[in-house]
């Protein structure tokens, strides 16, 4: 079995899964019953100054009778006693001393505030603090949050001044509501951070009620916008973490990524673009803190399947697989190959080519089912019909021999190369 | 050893809103859907899938009804798994279709049982059409005639209307009550409809061609002729559509084969509905007695194997001799008969044995050996040609060779399913009202 304990910023943690600052880690009791049933840390509820929530909090996204493709809340922060929280973190520590138990942390934005919360997370036996740069609802309105990690500036002052009196590593949580991740990343960084947490949730209002009107969730009639999360979220996460990763200056920081995580699949994917903890939570919400037994199970299979012994060995393996698109090989050649014996005739690849992508698939009625072909001399290779298909492997994408060598586009631009012969296009439309 | 199942009395419970949803999610929406083509009536089938499955239901509805009028009847009585179902492209994925006839019966419902109308006739054309007999295939027609801006006047013989759909189809698929209510909705739709009314005694064909701009032809067929072999007057010798009719309007209580010994005569589905039925009837043993074998029953495989299920017995390669009984009866006489060459309709013919006859045990007796055509009622309209077996023939538009007049139904097929009959009444609707426009 390979080996999942990491080390972040000199943190040790049985294997890379946490739960993120949220609802899952609210309690002391919640921490102790996700530290037993497997989870390598857990980042503790944000606390701060007494706030008071609303009752109507979370409201989602379903896809095709699925639920919860996407998460929204306009829950704030710990709305327990600080002196509470700290108790049971202290509680906690004592009894999981080999777990990773981090503090997340927000309050107003002075140097004397943060120092007091720093300390006393400290003192409850933390064995670091998030500083919590992102929630992007309710506490953004107050000047915390979001409002903070929108500004680069205040990003660096703040981290700053935790670091001021930190002993154990700060980490900070990043928003993703803004447009270029890596400049609060690089002040973060400025600022002495150790470790970066991302993404936090991502603006949004999830749906209306169409019989009443009030978007969702609804607060006597009315709603505010909340911060999305799930497997919604994912891809933009992956981006955000993997932007961090390739700069040359804040890619140097350990990153926690979080963001739509919900099976060991997706912390692979985390973990390859440079993460080396990950942070869980919309998966949670919706199935417990038992999804973390698979998690185990299925990152140690596919390490051992992978020949590695430890999964230090995955991290950053795909961070330079990112390149921009210049430099990508035009004269890389692949077309769509269809299994006739596997395809079941629904033409979903014909009508998604035909009328969503470039007119290469034929298709017929043969006997009683439809068949349908690729068209070799039109096909682009866009993939489209192979994510449409509904039979698993039935459409396969085949590199094709080609007569040129690979060429990209600044050397195409610059005169350089030949280009393969490109498709042919569909159907010409005339006036008459 | 097979595990009898105990026979379902009532028909499907109509899905949950959340069975509905997930099952409608998962269609595909294929292009060219196969189901749309094996659907007689051709419902845009994943057009109202995908209606429900963005929960817009009376849309789903609409969509359905709008090919198909007695969309309702046909989502409880449709063989799905040989129609729509037995296409589903997910049949070669994992072998669970999509529940069309299920999802098609969430949509209707709500709509047609609970009197909710989606339809305005077009603006009155002023013609009027006369339809002989208010089945499935007569009332598709007149409805969708009313659609159309004409006058349809339906002519049926009963005290209720529908024709077999009322009298004729398993309580367990679909209730009399149901089919009744959908006939009520498409009354409040305009559908005029005379009761208690025979053509040919209480109004003639001509008394019908002078007065409508045109008439359809949608008398269906008659009863199951007498077999004429010996004891067959027998008290306990019943006609099996008589019994259904009588089960389902409650003249026959639900108790009637207690404990008792029941023989269906025939290989169709008429004669596995009544098999089924004497199930249900609490017969202590049913026997379908059929002159060939299993590969030769017309009745769909999927019924043949519910009956078996249910616990029905068949006897194959056997035809009646005689009823045997002293004044009641008492068993079935039957000679062993054996596939001889095969005959024009590609079936072999049957060649009775030489041996001598064995006999079953019954008290009932149920004939099940198809309907016969009217031919008496067929006999006034002389212009109107029909084939060899007495079915009246049709165009690819459902006129007959008389000009005026159309027919379809079980009258013009032989005796098909319900959605049959409906397709070929819209399809002879949308014929009269493009000559009635002329």
């Amino acid at each position: 079995m390979a080996d999942l304990a990491v080390n972040i910023c000199g943190i040790d943690s049985p294997n890379p899964f946490w739960l993120a600052s949220a609802p899952p880690t609210n309690t002391g009791d919640q921490v102790a019953r996700a530290f037993d049933a497997g989870w390598g840390g857990a980042v503790w509820k944000t606390i701060g100054e007494p706030i008071e929530n609303t009752w109507s909090r979370y409201s989602s996204v379903d896809l095709d009778g699925h639920r919860m493709m996407g998460l929204n809340n306009i829950e704030l922060i710990t709305d327990r006693p600080l002196e509470t929280n700290l108790a049971e973190i202290e509680a906690v520590k004592s009894r999981y001393p080999d777990n990773a138990l981090i503090v997340s942390l927000m309050v107003e934005s002075t140097r004397e505030a943060w120092q007091r919360i720093v300390r006393q997370a400290e003192d409850a036996g933390a064995d670091g603090v998030e500083l919590n740069f992102g929630c992007p609802h309710g506490m953004s309105e107050r000047g915390m949050g979001s409002a903070i990690g929108q500004v680069p500036e205040y990003c660096r002052d703040i981290v700053g001044y935790a670091k001021e009196v930190a002993t154990k590593p700060v980490f900070v949580k990043l928003t993703p509501n803004i447009a270029d991740i890596v400049q609060p990343a690089r002040a973060a960084k400025a600022g002495g951070a150790d470790a970066i947490s991302l993404i936090n949730t991502i603006n949004s209002i999830t749906g209306i009620d169409l019989d009443t009107f009030a978007p969702r969730p609804t607060v006597a009639g009315q709603s505010s916008h909340g911060g999305y999360c799930g497997p919604a979220v994912k891809p933009i996460a992956l981006h955000m973490v993997s932007a961090i990763a390739r700069d040359a200056d804040a890619g140097t920081v350990p990153i926690s990524g979080i963001g739509g995580i919900a099976t060991w699949r997706e912390a692979a994917e985390f973990i390859l673009l440079g993460a080396t903890t990950v942070q869980v939570c919309t998966a949670v919400m919706h199935w417990g803190y038992r999804i973390v037994e698979g998690m185990i199970d299925g990152l140690s299979g596919y390490l051992d399947a992978k020949g590695m012994a430890s999964v230090n060995e995955l991290r950053g393996r795909s961070v330079d697989r990112l390149q921009k698109w210049e430099n990508l090989d035009l004269n890389y050649v692949i077309k769509a190959h269809i299994d006739q014996e596997a395809c079941i005739g629904c033409g979903l690849c014909y009508i998604a080519c035909n009328d969503g992508a470039h007119q290469a698939i034929g298709a017929e009625r043969h006997g009683d089912r439809t068949r349908v072909w690729i068209k070799e001399d039109a096909c682009v290779g866009c993939n489209l019909c192979s994510l449409v298909c509904p039979v698993h492997n039935c459409i396969t994408m085949e590199e094709q021999e080609t007569d040129h060598e690979s060429l990209t586009w600044v050397d195409y631009s610059a005169g350089k190369g030949t280009l393969e012969p490109r498709p042919k296009h569909g159907v010409t439309i005339t006036a008459e | 050893m097979t595990t009898v199942v105990k026979p379902s009395l009532t028909p499907r419970p109509r899905l949950t809103p959340s069975a509905a949803f997930a099952e409608a999610h998962r269609c595909l929406m294929c292009w060219d859907a196969p189901c749309i083509r094996a659907c007689p009536t051709a419902i845009d089938i994943p057009g109202f899938i995908k209606r429900i499955a963005y929960q817009d239901d009376r849309g789903a509805a609409r969509v359905i009804l709008e090919a198909n009028l007695l969309g309702d009847s046909c989502a409880h009585v449709c063989p799905t798994s040989v129609l729509c179902e037995g296409a589903c492209v997910l049949n070669d994925v994992d072998g669970r279709p999509v529940p069309i006839g299920r999802l098609q019966a969430y949509a209707t419902s709500p709509v047609v049982q609970g009197g909710v109308q989606l339809f305005t006739p077009a603006p009155a054309t002023g013609k009027k059409v006369a339809l002989v007999g208010g089945g499935p295939a007569g009332l598709a027609c007149a409805a969708e005639l009313t659609l159309r801006g004409h006058e349809a006047v339906v002519f049926d013989a009963a005290a209720e209307a529908g024709g077999l759909n009322t009298r004729g189809v398993a309580d367990y698929k679909q209730p009399r009550s149901a089919a009744l209510t959908e006939i009520a909705w498409l009354q409040d739709l305009g559908v005029a409809i005379r009761h208690n009314t025979v053509v040919g005694e209480d109004v003639t064909f001509t008394e019908l061609l002078d007065g409508f701009d045109a008439l359809f032809f949608g008398a269906g067929l008659g009863a199951i002729p007498v077999l004429g072999i010996p004891g067959e007057t027998l008290p306990g010798v019943e006609d099996a559509l008589q019994l259904i009719e009588a089960v389902k309007s409650g003249a026959t209580p639900s108790d009637a084969f207690a404990g008792k010994r029941v023989i269906v005569l025939g290989g169709g589905n008429t004669a596995i509905d009544a098999a089924r039925l004497a199930v249900r009837l609490g017969a202590a043993r049913t026997v379908v007695v059929y002159r060939r074998g299993p590969d030769e029953m017309p009745a769909y495989h999927h019924e043949v194997a519910e009956a078996r299920r249910e616990g029905v017995a068949f006897s194959f390669w056997s035809a009646p001799h005689s009823v045997v009984g002293d004044g009641k009866v008492e068993a079935m006489r039957c000679r062993r008969t054996e596939p001889g060459a095969p005959g024009a309709d590609g079936r072999p013919a049957v060649v009775t044995s030489d041996e001598p006859p064995f006999d079953v045990a019954a008290a009932v007796v149920l004939r099940a050996t198809g309907q016969a055509t009217r031919q008496s009622l067929l006999a006034e309209l002389p212009d109107v040609a029909t084939d060899g077996r007495g079915r009246v023939i049709v165009d690819d538009e459902q006129r007959t060779s008389q000009p005026g007049i159309w027919a379809g139904g079980d009258c013009v097929n032989g005796g098909k399913e319900v959605v049959n009959a409906v397709a070929e009444g819209m399809a002879a609707a949308r014929s009269i009202d493009e000559e009635l426009r002329r």
